[in-house]
């Protein structure tokens, strides 16, 4: 359960956004520039809200009336940008075990296994992040997330700078991860055909608001973007 | 000519302690002091930024006559230094290491300031949300992603503290064996009849060794850029 109900001002942008997700994915479908990321960054803790509270499962992250603010290293919310961010001084491997050594979890075989196979990134582990292709990177970016055993993953816009034919590639391995890894995931994209792909939960945000929130049948009609 | 004196080896090994102790005593600060000019906003920061970079423009001779007011053995710091910690600055080597030291700082600092500014903070930010405490960030993404920029930094440091005159000799005098740096010595020696072949041969030397500290550097710089591409 993600609940969000929060107001932040950005220079002459405002976001007043409200709503509650029991979805495993929820999906935050909008025009670039509607408050998105911002959003995100929000539940993520990498931006305060200026009013308003940001709950998980019952836990209060973020509460502005009783100056509650956790900080990020402390959520357990994993993040897929949509540049991959991997680490450029480590190896795939390490870029991996990251999370892990941060919040010295210990070595779960099993979990790797299962991750390095869900997104197919097992023969890259011994390969700096330069020679990785863009698909390559945004999978590992996926497995690096997911191995820090997060409560909640954050993925915006990954599939944004992939060009249509990686797009396809990719959208698979985020199905199965819907499916099988039990990680309820808040995805963002202003790609209807994603959204109706993946998410089970939609909110449609539009300049800085929540306007509607529901199954599929909230996003427009066509295939567009809104 | 290429027959160093005794004389010339020990100012030519005291230069390489003062400028060796300077910069490892050095290092560690300026890190801290680069990280926080190109991380955070604070007050006193703009101060801060020109209290550094002082001993660039002042003359060296008042740096050296400030450092001997506030280090000598009568100076508010240089007393209490000696009288709790068994720390003398006044005429001593560790003097000419602190003259190096400060004389040095903003060239130590600068490059690792600019690497650390380089370090995209998308990267941090990406630590951060692995579960990464700001100090683990900075530890295991921002420094070794401005390590060469570090080391630039030291060796550009190091290559200043090797050449420091006017403040040291100010400081700490100039006493063979004690407080006398390849460039004091140099100027002992031009002022000597005679002096002038061991001079030539210290000159020499100063040139060779801070050649090979702007290689150095450079070098560093640019394993710098490579580092920050990823291959």
């Amino acid at each position: 359960m993600l609940s969000v109900d929060v107001t932040k001002q950005l220079g002459e942008f405002a976001i007043e956004a409200s709503f509650a997700s029991e979805g495993r994915v929820t999906g935050l479908f909008g025009a670039s520039g509607a408050g998105k990321t911002s959003l995100v960054n929000m539940i993520a803790g990498l931006l305060r809200p200026d009013r308003g509270t940001i709950a998980i499962d019952g836990e209060t992250l973020d509460d502005t009336s009783r100056q509650l603010h956790v900080a990020v290293h402390r959520r357990r919310i994993g993040y897929v940008f949509q540049d991959a961010r991997l680490f450029p001084h480590l190896d795939i491997r390490k870029n991996l075990n990251y999370g892990r050594r941060m919040n010295r979890l210990a070595e779960d075989a099993a979990l790797w296994q299962r991750v390095t196979e869900l997104l197919d990134i097992g023969h890259l582990l011994d390969r700096r992040p330069g020679r990785l292709s863009g698909g390559e990177r945004q999978r590992v970016a996926l497995g690096r997330a997911l191995l820090s055993e997060p409560r909640l993953l954050l993925l915006d816009e990954p599939l944004g700078s992939l060009d249509e034919e990686r797009k396809e590639d990719i959208l698979p391995y985020l199905v199965r991860l819907r499916d099988e890894a039990g990680v309820p995931m808040v995805y963002v994209s202003h790609d209807a055909s994603e959204m109706r792909k993946l998410a089970t939960q939609i909110a449609i945000v539009r300049r800085g608001r929540v306007t509607a929130f529901g199954g599929s049948e909230v996003l427009p009609a066509a295939t567009e973007p809104a | 000519m290429f027959d160093i004196s005794p004389t010339e080896w020990t100012a030519i090994l005291l230069s390489l302690r003062v400028a060796t102790v300077a910069t490892l005593v050095a290092t560690p600060l300026g890190i801290a002091v680069a990280w926080l000019l190109a991380r955070r906003e604070f007050w006193g920061k703009a101060l801060l930024d020109a209290v550094i970079h002082l001993p660039l423009v002042l003359p060296p001779v008042v740096t050296g006559y400030l450092l001997l007011l506030t280090f000598g053995r009568h100076g508010a710091v240089g007393a209490w230094l000696a009288e709790h910690l068994g720390l003398v600055f006044a005429f001593r080597w560790t003097g000419a290491a602190l003259a190096c030291g400060i004389m040095s700082f903003p060239l130590l600092v600068r490059p690792i300031r600019l690497s650390i500014e380089a370090v995209d903070r998308r990267l941090e930010q990406a630590a951060a949300t692995l579960g990464a405490a700001p100090w683990q960030v900075f530890l295991t993404v921002t420094l070794p992603l401005a390590l060469s920029g570090v080391l630039a930094g030291m060796v550009l440091g190091f290559a200043k503290a090797l050449g420091e005159f006017g403040a040291t000799i100010t400081f700490v005098s100039n006493i063979p064996g004690e407080t006398q740096t390849i460039s004091s010595a140099i100027y002992a020696l031009i002022q000597t009849p005679d002096g002038d072949a061991a001079a030539m041969r210290l000159v020499v030397v100063s040139t060779l060794m801070a050649t090979a500290a702007l290689i150095a550097s450079e070098w560093f710089a640019r394993r710098a850029l490579l580092r920050l591409h990823g291959n």
